[in-house]
């Protein structure tokens, strides 16, 4: 049984990339969208926090939010894989539950 | 794969009708089935028909209702959130003596146990909200 966590908001507005850091087990994936996509950046407080889950769980950030917000690809930490709204459709059918985290 | 879509805020105020409006456009596209859209809380706002955006931004509402047309969605309003926030259908304008409604085509008010029916008839559920 493996999980998908949806992730949309900043952690440095609320604190749900941290539960579900926390909480999701070993397997999962974590596709961080909307302002969520602040969490995949590179050189930021958490971006450690998300390279060191990344031995446990498999992360994926949306490009179109990525770009709405003037943000780069470029700036994505490694190991994330880039995706769109096919690939993110995808990814609900592969796991077996959908927990979004708001 | 049949997928139950949740959508918990209103349109304009947040993201998430635009993100389900593009998740539910690509499973549609990737030939899944969408079971049900059940909208709660502030996103019964979505199924108004009397929101004019400027000519120049996406207008919501419409876009849902004109997918649910080519598509035979099931875009179903929760009774509770809507009577709150004056979403009304014909029947439910009578009902209550009002002397207006604003329920955009394609939708219908139902009530809570349309989304747990989602819940169990869909192989996913995907929650969109604040």
């Amino acid at each position: 049984m493996t999980m998908l966590h949806t992730v949309n908001k900043s952690p440095f507005e609320r604190n749900t990339l941290e539960s579900c850091l926390r909480l999701a087990k070993k397997g999962s994936a974590v596709l961080l969208f909307e302002d969520g996509v602040i969490g995949a950046m590179q050189n930021t407080k958490f971006s450690e926090k998300v390279s060191q889950a990344m031995s446990d769980l498999s992360f994926y950030v949306l490009g179109p939010d990525i770009k709405a917000r003037g943000l780069s690809e470029k700036k994505v930490i490694d190991g994330i894989k880039v995706v769109d709204y096919n690939d993110f459709v995808d990814l609900t059918a592969e796991h077996n539950a959908v927990q979004s985290w708001l | 794969m049949k997928f139950g879509i949740v959508i918990n805020e209103g349109p304009y105020t947040h993201q998430s009708s635009d993100s389900a409006l593009q998740f539910v456009k690509a499973a549609l596209g990737k030939g899944h089935e969408i079971f049900r859209i059940f909208f709660y809380h502030d996103g019964v706002n979505n199924g108004t028909d009397l929101g004019v955006p400027p000519q120049d931004d996406r207008n919501l509402a419409k876009e849902w209702s004109e997918l649910a047309e080519k598509h035979g969605l099931d875009l179903v309003v929760c009774i509770a959130a809507a009577q709150r926030r004056g979403m009304l259908d014909a029947d439910e304008m009578k009902r209550h003596g009002k002397n207006a409604s604003n329920l955009s085509k394609g939708f219908r008010i139902s009530g809570l146990g349309q989304l747990i029916e989602a819940g169990i008839q869909a192989d996913r559920l995907v929650t969109f909200g604040d």
